[in-house]
Protein backbone atom coordinates (compact mmCIF):
# COMPACT_ATOMS: atom_id res chain seq x y z
CA UNK A 1 0.00 0.00 0.00
CA UNK A 2 1.64 3.19 -1.14
CA UNK A 3 1.27 6.65 0.28
CA UNK A 4 2.68 9.89 -1.05
CA UNK A 5 4.62 11.96 1.46
CA UNK A 6 3.95 15.65 0.74
CA UNK A 7 7.19 17.03 2.22
CA UNK A 8 9.61 14.24 1.32
CA UNK A 9 7.92 14.25 -2.13
CA UNK A 10 8.06 10.52 -2.57
CA UNK A 11 5.87 7.46 -2.48
CA UNK A 12 6.47 4.99 0.32
CA UNK A 13 4.82 1.84 1.61
CA UNK A 14 2.43 2.49 4.52
CA UNK A 15 2.92 -0.98 6.00
CA UNK A 16 6.70 -0.65 6.03
CA UNK A 17 6.40 2.62 7.98
CA UNK A 18 3.87 1.22 10.46
CA UNK A 19 6.05 -1.84 11.00
CA UNK A 20 9.14 0.33 11.39
CA UNK A 21 7.32 2.46 13.98
CA UNK A 22 6.02 -0.60 15.82
CA UNK A 23 9.44 -2.30 15.94
CA UNK A 24 11.15 0.83 17.24
CA UNK A 25 8.26 1.50 19.63
CA UNK A 26 8.57 -2.04 20.99
CA UNK A 27 12.29 -1.59 21.65
CA UNK A 28 11.83 1.89 23.11
CA UNK A 29 9.11 0.65 25.45
CA UNK A 30 11.28 -2.26 26.48
CA UNK A 31 14.36 -0.15 27.21
CA UNK A 32 12.66 3.07 28.32
CA UNK A 33 14.23 5.27 25.64
CA UNK A 34 12.54 7.47 23.03
CA UNK A 35 13.76 5.44 20.08
CA UNK A 36 14.83 8.45 18.01
CA UNK A 37 18.33 7.02 17.63
CA UNK A 38 16.78 4.04 15.80
CA UNK A 39 14.06 5.73 13.79
CA UNK A 40 16.21 8.40 12.13
CA UNK A 41 18.86 5.96 10.76
CA UNK A 42 16.09 3.57 9.67
CA UNK A 43 14.42 6.37 7.72
CA UNK A 44 17.74 7.25 6.11
CA UNK A 45 18.27 3.60 5.12
CA UNK A 46 14.77 3.75 3.63
CA UNK A 47 15.95 6.59 1.36
CA UNK A 48 14.14 9.41 3.14
CA UNK A 49 16.37 12.50 2.74
CA UNK A 50 18.47 12.87 5.96
CA UNK A 51 17.24 16.43 6.64
CA UNK A 52 13.63 15.21 6.63
CA UNK A 53 14.48 12.04 8.56
CA UNK A 54 16.03 14.11 11.37
CA UNK A 55 13.21 16.65 11.71
CA UNK A 56 10.48 14.02 11.39
CA UNK A 57 12.30 11.72 13.82
CA UNK A 58 12.18 14.50 16.43
CA UNK A 59 8.44 14.85 15.86
CA UNK A 60 7.92 11.10 16.25
CA UNK A 61 9.88 11.03 19.50
CA UNK A 62 7.36 13.41 21.12
CA UNK A 63 4.58 10.83 20.85
CA UNK A 64 6.47 7.98 22.50
CA UNK A 65 8.01 10.18 25.21
CA UNK A 66 4.65 11.80 26.00
CA UNK A 67 3.07 8.39 26.32
CA UNK A 68 5.89 7.19 28.59
CA UNK A 69 6.10 10.39 30.67
CA UNK A 70 2.36 10.17 31.45
CA UNK A 71 2.87 6.75 32.99
CA UNK A 72 5.81 7.97 35.09
CA UNK A 73 3.94 11.10 36.15
CA UNK A 74 1.09 8.97 37.52
CA UNK A 75 3.56 6.79 39.39
CA UNK A 76 5.29 9.87 40.81
CA UNK A 77 8.64 8.95 39.29
CA UNK A 78 9.03 12.23 37.46
CA UNK A 79 11.00 15.19 38.84
CA UNK A 80 9.27 18.17 37.19
CA UNK A 81 11.69 20.71 38.70
CA UNK A 82 14.81 18.86 37.54
CA UNK A 83 13.21 18.31 34.15
CA UNK A 84 12.40 22.02 33.82
CA UNK A 85 15.98 23.10 34.57
CA UNK A 86 17.29 20.52 32.08
CA UNK A 87 14.78 21.89 29.62
CA UNK A 88 16.05 25.48 29.89
CA UNK A 89 19.44 24.22 28.76
CA UNK A 90 17.79 22.00 26.17
CA UNK A 91 16.07 24.88 24.43
CA UNK A 92 19.30 26.86 24.18
CA UNK A 93 21.14 23.80 22.85
CA UNK A 94 18.42 23.00 20.36
CA UNK A 95 18.49 26.54 18.94
CA UNK A 96 22.25 26.33 18.41
CA UNK A 97 21.82 22.86 16.91
CA UNK A 98 19.19 23.98 14.41
CA UNK A 99 21.44 26.84 13.30
CA UNK A 100 24.42 24.48 12.84
CA UNK A 101 22.08 22.08 11.02
CA UNK A 102 21.09 24.73 8.47
CA UNK A 103 24.73 25.77 8.05
CA UNK A 104 25.91 22.19 7.40
CA UNK A 105 23.05 21.69 4.97
CA UNK A 106 24.17 24.71 2.96
CA UNK A 107 27.74 23.42 2.91
CA UNK A 108 26.62 19.99 1.70
CA UNK A 109 28.12 18.27 4.76
CA UNK A 110 24.93 17.62 6.70
CA UNK A 111 24.67 13.90 5.87
CA UNK A 112 28.29 13.37 6.84
CA UNK A 113 27.93 15.09 10.21
CA UNK A 114 24.69 13.30 11.03
CA UNK A 115 26.50 10.00 10.41
CA UNK A 116 29.58 11.03 12.40
CA UNK A 117 27.49 12.18 15.37
CA UNK A 118 25.61 8.91 15.34
CA UNK A 119 28.73 6.77 15.07
CA UNK A 120 30.57 8.67 17.82
CA UNK A 121 27.75 8.96 20.35
CA UNK A 122 26.14 5.61 19.78
CA UNK A 123 29.60 4.01 19.79
CA UNK A 124 30.60 5.58 23.11
CA UNK A 125 27.29 5.05 24.88
CA UNK A 126 26.85 1.53 23.50
CA UNK A 127 30.41 0.55 24.38
CA UNK A 128 30.27 1.88 27.94
CA UNK A 129 26.90 0.34 28.56
CA UNK A 130 28.00 -3.03 27.22
CA UNK A 131 31.08 -3.11 29.47
CA UNK A 132 29.06 -2.05 32.50
CA UNK A 133 26.23 -4.53 31.93
CA UNK A 134 28.53 -7.48 31.14
CA UNK A 135 30.40 -6.79 34.38
CA UNK A 136 27.11 -6.66 36.24
CA UNK A 137 25.98 -9.97 34.70
CA UNK A 138 29.32 -11.59 35.66
CA UNK A 139 29.05 -10.33 39.21
CA UNK A 140 25.48 -11.57 39.44
CA UNK A 141 26.66 -15.01 38.25
CA UNK A 142 29.52 -14.94 40.74
CA UNK A 143 26.99 -14.45 43.50
CA UNK A 144 28.30 -11.11 44.73
CA UNK A 145 25.80 -8.30 44.59
CA UNK A 146 27.01 -4.98 43.27
CA UNK A 147 27.13 -2.33 45.99
CA UNK A 148 24.40 0.20 45.34
CA UNK A 149 25.71 3.71 45.09
CA UNK A 150 24.33 5.91 47.82
CA UNK A 151 22.92 9.32 46.98
CA UNK A 152 25.29 10.75 49.58
CA UNK A 153 28.37 10.01 47.45
CA UNK A 154 29.92 13.15 46.01
CA UNK A 155 32.22 14.02 43.14
CA UNK A 156 33.59 17.32 41.77
CA UNK A 157 30.25 18.14 40.17
CA UNK A 158 28.72 18.42 43.62
CA UNK A 159 31.21 21.11 44.66
CA UNK A 160 30.06 23.63 42.01
CA UNK A 161 28.20 26.78 43.13
CA UNK A 162 24.55 27.83 42.50
CA UNK A 163 23.08 24.88 44.29
CA UNK A 164 19.42 24.01 44.02
CA UNK A 165 17.26 21.45 45.80
CA UNK A 166 15.34 18.84 43.76
CA UNK A 167 12.95 17.12 46.15
CA UNK A 168 11.65 14.23 44.05
CA UNK A 169 15.21 13.23 43.14
CA UNK A 170 16.48 13.83 46.69
CA UNK A 171 19.25 15.96 45.25
CA UNK A 172 21.02 19.17 46.29
CA UNK A 173 23.20 20.05 43.36
CA UNK A 174 24.55 23.01 41.35
CA UNK A 175 22.42 24.04 38.36
CA UNK A 176 25.53 24.44 36.15
CA UNK A 177 25.98 20.74 35.25
CA UNK A 178 22.20 20.31 34.98
CA UNK A 179 21.91 23.12 32.43
CA UNK A 180 25.09 21.91 30.73
CA UNK A 181 23.63 18.44 30.19
CA UNK A 182 20.46 20.09 28.90
CA UNK A 183 22.38 22.19 26.36
CA UNK A 184 24.31 19.17 25.10
CA UNK A 185 21.21 17.02 24.72
CA UNK A 186 19.30 19.84 23.00
CA UNK A 187 22.15 20.32 20.52
CA UNK A 188 22.26 16.61 19.70
CA UNK A 189 18.46 16.49 19.45
CA UNK A 190 18.46 19.15 16.75
CA UNK A 191 21.27 17.60 14.70
CA UNK A 192 20.50 13.93 15.16
CA UNK A 193 16.69 14.03 15.39
CA UNK A 194 16.75 12.20 18.68
CA UNK A 195 15.32 12.97 22.09
CA UNK A 196 18.70 12.17 23.62
CA UNK A 197 17.43 9.65 26.17
CA UNK A 198 20.28 7.28 25.46
CA UNK A 199 22.73 9.97 26.61
CA UNK A 200 20.53 11.66 29.18
CA UNK A 201 19.85 8.49 31.20
CA UNK A 202 23.53 7.60 31.83
CA UNK A 203 24.39 11.30 32.37
CA UNK A 204 21.75 11.68 35.08
CA UNK A 205 22.71 8.43 36.76
CA UNK A 206 26.49 8.67 36.68
CA UNK A 207 27.12 12.44 36.71
CA UNK A 208 24.29 13.81 38.87
CA UNK A 209 23.55 10.59 40.84
CA UNK A 210 19.82 10.93 40.28
CA UNK A 211 18.01 7.85 41.66
CA UNK A 212 17.46 5.37 38.82
CA UNK A 213 13.69 5.15 39.27
CA UNK A 214 13.28 8.90 38.69
CA UNK A 215 15.73 9.06 35.77
CA UNK A 216 13.63 7.58 32.98
CA UNK A 217 10.50 9.61 33.77
CA UNK A 218 12.44 12.87 34.13
CA UNK A 219 14.40 12.19 30.97
CA UNK A 220 11.20 11.48 29.03
CA UNK A 221 9.60 14.65 30.41
CA UNK A 222 12.52 16.75 29.27
CA UNK A 223 12.65 14.99 25.89
CA UNK A 224 9.01 15.85 25.11
CA UNK A 225 9.83 19.54 25.26
CA UNK A 226 13.24 19.40 23.63
CA UNK A 227 11.83 17.32 20.76
CA UNK A 228 8.80 19.63 20.51
CA UNK A 229 11.05 22.67 20.36
CA UNK A 230 13.31 20.94 17.80
CA UNK A 231 10.28 20.05 15.66
CA UNK A 232 9.02 23.62 15.70
CA UNK A 233 12.45 25.08 14.95
CA UNK A 234 12.98 22.69 12.03
CA UNK A 235 9.53 23.31 10.61
CA UNK A 236 10.04 27.07 10.83
CA UNK A 237 13.64 27.27 9.63
CA UNK A 238 14.02 24.28 7.30
CA UNK A 239 10.47 23.11 6.44
CA UNK A 240 11.62 19.52 6.81
CA UNK A 241 8.94 18.04 9.11
CA UNK A 242 6.77 15.56 7.20
CA UNK A 243 3.69 15.29 9.34
CA UNK A 244 2.23 12.34 7.38
CA UNK A 245 5.45 10.37 7.76
CA UNK A 246 5.67 11.26 11.46
CA UNK A 247 2.05 10.28 12.09
CA UNK A 248 2.47 6.81 10.54
CA UNK A 249 5.57 6.21 12.64
CA UNK A 250 3.84 7.43 15.81
CA UNK A 251 0.83 5.16 15.38
CA UNK A 252 3.09 2.13 15.00
CA UNK A 253 5.35 3.47 17.74
CA UNK A 254 2.85 4.04 20.55
CA UNK A 255 1.26 0.64 19.92
CA UNK A 256 4.61 -1.16 19.94
CA UNK A 257 5.82 0.74 23.03
CA UNK A 258 3.06 -0.61 25.30
CA UNK A 259 3.89 -4.22 24.40
CA UNK A 260 7.62 -3.55 24.68
CA UNK A 261 7.19 -2.13 28.17
CA UNK A 262 5.48 -5.32 29.25
CA UNK A 263 8.26 -7.53 27.91
CA UNK A 264 10.84 -5.21 29.44
CA UNK A 265 9.40 -5.73 32.92
CA UNK A 266 10.13 -9.46 32.70
CA UNK A 267 13.81 -9.05 31.81
CA UNK A 268 16.53 -8.40 34.38
CA UNK A 269 18.02 -4.90 34.44
CA UNK A 270 21.57 -5.82 33.42
CA UNK A 271 20.34 -8.17 30.69
CA UNK A 272 18.16 -5.38 29.37
CA UNK A 273 21.09 -2.95 29.39
CA UNK A 274 23.36 -5.46 27.63
CA UNK A 275 20.76 -5.97 24.90
CA UNK A 276 20.23 -2.24 24.48
CA UNK A 277 24.02 -1.77 24.30
CA UNK A 278 24.28 -4.37 21.53
CA UNK A 279 21.46 -2.68 19.64
CA UNK A 280 23.06 0.75 19.96
CA UNK A 281 26.44 -0.63 18.84
CA UNK A 282 24.83 -2.37 15.85
CA UNK A 283 23.34 0.91 14.62
CA UNK A 284 26.68 2.67 15.15
CA UNK A 285 28.56 -0.01 13.21
CA UNK A 286 26.07 0.05 10.36
CA UNK A 287 26.51 3.83 10.03
CA UNK A 288 30.28 3.61 10.39
CA UNK A 289 30.31 1.05 7.60
CA UNK A 290 28.77 3.65 5.25
CA UNK A 291 31.35 6.23 6.26
CA UNK A 292 34.39 4.06 5.53
CA UNK A 293 33.30 1.82 2.69
CA UNK A 294 33.49 3.32 -0.81
CA UNK A 295 29.96 4.53 -1.66
CA UNK A 296 27.98 3.02 -4.50
CA UNK A 297 27.58 6.44 -6.00
CA UNK A 298 30.32 9.00 -5.71
CA UNK A 299 28.02 11.76 -6.92
CA UNK A 300 24.91 13.17 -5.33
CA UNK A 301 22.45 15.85 -6.40
CA UNK A 302 20.91 18.59 -4.33
CA UNK A 303 18.15 20.68 -5.80
CA UNK A 304 18.36 24.28 -4.69
CA UNK A 305 14.62 24.88 -5.00
CA UNK A 306 12.88 27.18 -7.42
CA UNK A 307 15.17 29.79 -8.91
CA UNK B 1 -2.94 0.46 -5.16
CA UNK B 2 0.60 0.23 -6.35
CA UNK B 3 -0.50 -0.56 -9.86
CA UNK B 4 0.54 1.78 -12.57
CA UNK B 5 -2.27 4.05 -13.47
CA UNK B 6 -2.65 5.54 -16.86
CA UNK B 7 -3.58 9.15 -17.12
CA UNK B 8 -5.08 9.96 -20.43
CA UNK B 9 -4.62 13.43 -21.61
CA UNK B 10 -7.15 13.34 -24.35
CA UNK B 11 -6.38 14.46 -27.76
CA UNK B 12 -7.71 17.53 -29.35
CA UNK B 13 -6.83 16.45 -32.81
CA UNK B 14 -7.20 19.07 -35.42
CA UNK B 15 -7.96 17.22 -38.57
CA UNK B 16 -7.35 19.79 -41.21
CA UNK B 17 -8.41 19.55 -44.81
CA UNK B 18 -4.97 18.42 -45.86
CA UNK B 19 -5.44 15.12 -44.05
CA UNK B 20 -8.27 13.89 -46.21
CA UNK B 21 -7.58 11.07 -48.65
CA UNK B 22 -8.74 13.30 -51.52
CA UNK B 23 -5.60 15.40 -51.23
CA UNK B 24 -3.06 12.67 -51.65
CA UNK B 25 -0.01 14.83 -51.98
CA UNK B 26 1.56 17.32 -49.68
CA UNK B 27 1.68 20.72 -51.24
CA UNK B 28 5.03 22.39 -51.71
CA UNK B 29 3.82 25.54 -50.02
CA UNK B 30 2.21 23.58 -47.21
CA UNK B 31 4.98 22.25 -45.00
CA UNK B 32 4.38 19.42 -42.58
CA UNK B 33 3.12 20.41 -39.15
CA UNK B 34 2.57 18.55 -35.93
CA UNK B 35 0.20 19.47 -33.21
CA UNK B 36 -0.35 18.07 -29.79
CA UNK B 37 -3.31 18.95 -27.67
CA UNK B 38 -3.88 18.30 -24.03
CA UNK B 39 -7.43 18.08 -22.83
CA UNK B 40 -6.29 18.97 -19.35
CA UNK B 41 -3.55 21.31 -18.29
CA UNK B 42 -3.38 19.95 -14.77
CA UNK B 43 -2.54 16.60 -13.20
CA UNK B 44 -3.04 16.11 -9.48
CA UNK B 45 -0.80 13.76 -7.53
CA UNK B 46 -2.92 11.93 -4.98
CA UNK B 47 -1.91 10.03 -1.83
CA UNK B 48 -1.66 6.71 -3.67
CA UNK B 49 0.43 8.07 -6.54
CA UNK B 50 3.19 5.66 -7.46
CA UNK B 51 4.10 6.80 -10.92
CA UNK B 52 1.92 6.81 -14.00
CA UNK B 53 1.92 6.70 -17.75
CA UNK B 54 0.87 9.86 -19.50
CA UNK B 55 -0.61 9.51 -22.97
CA UNK B 56 -0.49 12.44 -25.33
CA UNK B 57 -2.20 12.36 -28.72
CA UNK B 58 -1.07 14.39 -31.66
CA UNK B 59 -1.56 14.90 -35.34
CA UNK B 60 0.76 15.25 -38.31
CA UNK B 61 -0.60 17.64 -40.93
CA UNK B 62 0.32 17.95 -44.60
CA UNK B 63 2.26 14.72 -44.51
CA UNK B 64 3.76 13.45 -47.73
CA UNK B 65 2.06 10.05 -48.16
CA UNK B 66 5.08 8.53 -49.89
CA UNK B 67 7.47 9.39 -47.04
CA UNK B 68 4.77 8.42 -44.59
CA UNK B 69 4.46 4.96 -46.18
CA UNK B 70 8.20 4.50 -45.97
CA UNK B 71 7.96 5.38 -42.29
CA UNK B 72 10.45 8.21 -42.60
CA UNK B 73 8.55 10.60 -40.36
CA UNK B 74 9.77 10.47 -36.80
CA UNK B 75 8.34 12.11 -33.72
CA UNK B 76 10.03 12.62 -30.37
CA UNK B 77 7.85 13.70 -27.47
CA UNK B 78 9.40 15.07 -24.29
CA UNK B 79 7.75 15.89 -20.99
CA UNK B 80 10.15 18.32 -19.42
CA UNK B 81 9.92 19.41 -15.79
CA UNK B 82 10.59 22.94 -14.52
CA UNK B 83 14.25 23.99 -14.52
CA UNK B 84 15.94 24.40 -11.15
CA UNK B 85 19.49 25.01 -10.02
CA UNK B 86 21.17 21.79 -8.92
CA UNK B 87 24.39 21.17 -7.01
CA UNK B 88 26.28 18.02 -8.01
CA UNK B 89 28.69 16.88 -5.30
CA UNK B 90 31.44 14.32 -5.46
CA UNK B 91 32.53 12.19 -2.53
CA UNK B 92 36.22 11.61 -1.97
CA UNK B 93 38.15 9.84 0.70
CA UNK B 94 39.40 12.26 3.36
CA UNK B 95 41.23 10.64 6.29
CA UNK B 96 39.54 7.36 5.44
CA UNK B 97 36.06 8.85 5.51
CA UNK B 98 34.01 9.37 2.38
CA UNK B 99 32.78 12.95 2.32
CA UNK B 100 31.55 15.49 -0.20
CA UNK B 101 34.45 17.53 -1.47
CA UNK B 102 34.15 18.98 -4.96
CA UNK B 103 30.87 20.37 -6.23
CA UNK B 104 29.54 21.99 -9.37
CA UNK B 105 26.34 24.01 -9.65
CA UNK B 106 24.18 23.93 -12.74
CA UNK B 107 21.64 26.71 -13.11
CA UNK B 108 18.94 25.29 -15.41
CA UNK B 109 18.48 21.59 -14.85
CA UNK B 110 15.01 20.25 -15.70
CA UNK B 111 13.91 18.33 -12.63
CA UNK B 112 12.46 15.61 -14.82
CA UNK B 113 12.86 14.67 -18.47
CA UNK B 114 10.73 11.88 -19.94
CA UNK B 115 11.26 11.04 -23.61
CA UNK B 116 9.17 8.92 -25.99
CA UNK B 117 10.35 8.25 -29.54
CA UNK B 118 9.19 6.43 -32.65
CA UNK B 119 12.45 4.45 -32.77
CA UNK B 120 16.01 4.39 -31.38
CA UNK B 121 17.29 7.93 -30.93
CA UNK B 122 20.39 7.36 -33.04
CA UNK B 123 18.26 6.09 -35.93
CA UNK B 124 16.23 9.30 -36.09
CA UNK B 125 18.95 11.85 -36.57
CA UNK B 126 22.60 12.41 -35.62
CA UNK B 127 24.09 13.56 -32.36
CA UNK B 128 24.93 16.95 -33.81
CA UNK B 129 21.28 17.71 -34.43
CA UNK B 130 20.35 16.54 -30.97
CA UNK B 131 22.95 18.79 -29.44
CA UNK B 132 21.73 21.78 -31.41
CA UNK B 133 18.17 21.09 -30.31
CA UNK B 134 19.33 20.28 -26.76
CA UNK B 135 17.16 17.19 -27.14
CA UNK B 136 17.43 13.90 -25.25
CA UNK B 137 18.89 13.27 -21.80
CA UNK B 138 22.33 12.68 -23.33
CA UNK B 139 22.36 15.93 -25.28
CA UNK B 140 20.42 18.19 -23.00
CA UNK B 141 22.39 21.36 -22.37
CA UNK B 142 22.87 22.21 -18.70
CA UNK B 143 24.55 25.48 -17.92
CA UNK B 144 27.24 25.52 -15.24
CA UNK B 145 27.14 28.44 -12.82
CA UNK B 146 30.90 28.85 -13.03
CA UNK B 147 31.75 28.76 -16.71
CA UNK B 148 35.44 29.30 -16.11
CA UNK B 149 35.71 25.78 -14.68
CA UNK B 150 37.88 23.35 -16.62
CA UNK B 151 35.87 21.72 -19.44
CA UNK B 152 36.87 18.26 -18.22
CA UNK B 153 35.41 18.97 -14.77
CA UNK B 154 32.18 20.35 -16.22
CA UNK B 155 31.97 17.29 -18.49
CA UNK B 156 32.51 14.96 -15.53
CA UNK B 157 29.81 16.59 -13.40
CA UNK B 158 27.38 16.88 -16.32
CA UNK B 159 27.74 13.16 -16.91
CA UNK B 160 27.25 12.46 -13.19
CA UNK B 161 24.15 14.67 -13.18
CA UNK B 162 22.60 12.72 -16.07
CA UNK B 163 23.52 9.38 -14.51
CA UNK B 164 21.98 10.24 -11.15
CA UNK B 165 18.84 11.66 -12.76
CA UNK B 166 18.47 8.49 -14.86
CA UNK B 167 19.04 6.27 -11.83
CA UNK B 168 16.30 8.11 -9.94
CA UNK B 169 13.90 7.48 -12.85
CA UNK B 170 13.31 11.20 -13.35
CA UNK B 171 15.12 11.09 -16.68
CA UNK B 172 13.72 8.23 -18.70
CA UNK B 173 13.33 7.16 -22.29
CA UNK B 174 10.74 5.04 -24.06
CA UNK B 175 11.88 3.77 -27.42
CA UNK B 176 8.76 3.11 -29.47
CA UNK B 177 6.71 5.18 -27.01
CA UNK B 178 5.39 7.18 -29.97
CA UNK B 179 3.19 5.18 -32.32
CA UNK B 180 1.37 6.24 -35.45
CA UNK B 181 -2.23 5.10 -35.15
CA UNK B 182 -3.00 6.14 -38.70
CA UNK B 183 -1.20 8.11 -41.38
CA UNK B 184 -1.68 11.29 -39.44
CA UNK B 185 -2.57 10.48 -35.88
CA UNK B 186 0.03 9.51 -33.31
CA UNK B 187 0.00 8.57 -29.68
CA UNK B 188 2.91 9.17 -27.30
CA UNK B 189 3.26 7.51 -23.92
CA UNK B 190 5.72 9.03 -21.44
CA UNK B 191 6.49 7.77 -17.94
CA UNK B 192 5.84 9.93 -14.90
CA UNK B 193 8.24 8.81 -12.17
CA UNK B 194 6.79 8.20 -8.65
CA UNK B 195 9.01 11.03 -7.41
CA UNK B 196 8.04 13.47 -10.17
CA UNK B 197 8.26 17.00 -8.80
CA UNK B 198 5.34 19.37 -8.91
CA UNK B 199 5.41 22.49 -11.04
CA UNK B 200 4.73 23.56 -14.60
CA UNK B 201 5.95 20.88 -16.96
CA UNK B 202 6.14 21.25 -20.70
CA UNK B 203 5.11 18.64 -23.25
CA UNK B 204 7.19 19.15 -26.40
CA UNK B 205 6.93 17.30 -29.70
CA UNK B 206 9.68 17.32 -32.34
CA UNK B 207 9.05 16.28 -35.95
CA UNK B 208 11.77 14.84 -38.21
CA UNK B 209 11.60 13.83 -41.86
CA UNK B 210 14.40 11.63 -43.15
CA UNK B 211 16.54 12.70 -40.23
CA UNK B 212 15.93 16.41 -40.84
CA UNK B 213 14.36 18.44 -38.06
CA UNK B 214 11.20 20.15 -39.27
CA UNK B 215 9.41 21.70 -36.33
CA UNK B 216 8.66 21.69 -32.65
CA UNK B 217 5.46 22.33 -30.80
CA UNK B 218 4.72 22.43 -27.11
CA UNK B 219 1.97 22.60 -24.54
CA UNK B 220 2.17 23.34 -20.81
CA UNK B 221 1.07 20.84 -18.19
CA UNK B 222 0.87 21.67 -14.51
CA UNK B 223 1.55 18.84 -12.09
CA UNK B 224 0.28 19.61 -8.62
CA UNK B 225 -0.25 17.74 -5.42
CA UNK B 226 -3.90 16.94 -4.94
CA UNK B 227 -6.03 18.76 -2.39
CA UNK B 228 -4.80 17.34 0.91
CA UNK B 229 -1.16 16.77 -0.01
CA UNK B 230 -0.96 20.23 -1.56
CA UNK B 231 -2.56 21.73 1.52
CA UNK B 232 -0.05 20.03 3.84
CA UNK B 233 2.85 21.04 1.61
CA UNK B 234 1.76 24.69 1.30
CA UNK B 235 1.10 24.94 5.06
CA UNK B 236 4.60 23.67 5.83
CA UNK B 237 6.09 26.34 3.56
CA UNK B 238 3.76 29.28 4.24
CA UNK B 239 2.94 28.68 7.90
CA UNK B 240 6.06 26.99 9.28
CA UNK B 241 5.41 27.91 12.91
CA UNK B 242 1.72 26.87 13.19
CA UNK B 243 2.57 23.76 11.16
CA UNK B 244 5.28 22.83 13.66
CA UNK B 245 2.98 23.47 16.61
CA UNK B 246 0.33 21.32 14.93
CA UNK B 247 2.87 18.51 14.41
CA UNK B 248 3.76 18.66 18.11
CA UNK B 249 0.11 18.66 19.21
CA UNK B 250 -0.63 15.72 16.91
CA UNK B 251 2.28 13.79 18.40
CA UNK B 252 1.09 14.44 21.97
CA UNK B 253 -2.47 13.46 21.11
CA UNK B 254 -1.26 10.26 19.43
CA UNK B 255 0.92 9.45 22.43
CA UNK B 256 -1.95 10.01 24.84
CA UNK B 257 -4.52 8.06 22.77
CA UNK B 258 -2.00 5.31 22.13
CA UNK B 259 -1.60 4.85 25.83
CA UNK B 260 -5.34 4.61 26.41
CA UNK B 261 -5.91 2.24 23.49
CA UNK B 262 -2.92 -0.06 23.77
CA UNK B 263 -2.32 0.16 27.50
CA UNK B 264 -0.69 -2.99 28.84
CA UNK B 265 0.40 -2.11 32.37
Amino acid sequence: MGIYLPIAEMSVNILVLLAMGAAVGFLSGMFGVGGGFLITPLLIFYNIPPAIAVATGANQVIASSFSGALAHFKRGTLDVKLGTVLLLGGIAGSSIGAYVFALLRRLGQLDLFISIFYVVFLGIVGGLMLVESVNAIRKARGGTTQPIKKSGQHNWIHRLPLKMRFRTSKLFVSVIPVIGIGVGIGFLAAIMGVGGGFIMVPALIYLLKVPTNVVVGTSLFQIIFTAAFTTIVHSTANQTVDVILAFLLMVGGVAGAQYGAKVGQRLRGEQLRALLALLVLAVALRLAFDLFVPPQNFYSLTSLGAS
Amino acid sequence: MTSFRTLFVLAVVALSAGLGPALAQAQEGNPEKIEIGLSTDLIAITADFSGADLTIFGALDNADPLINRQGRYDVIVVLEGPARPVVVRRKDRVFGVWMNTVSETFVNVPVSYAVATTRQMQDITDANNYRQLSLGAENLYVEPLDRTEAPATIEEFTRALRDRKKASGLYNERIGGVQFLSQNLFRATVSLAPNIPVGTHKARAFLFRNGVFLMETSAPLAIVKSGFEQWVYRSSIDYGLPYGIFAVALAMLTGWLGRIVFRRD
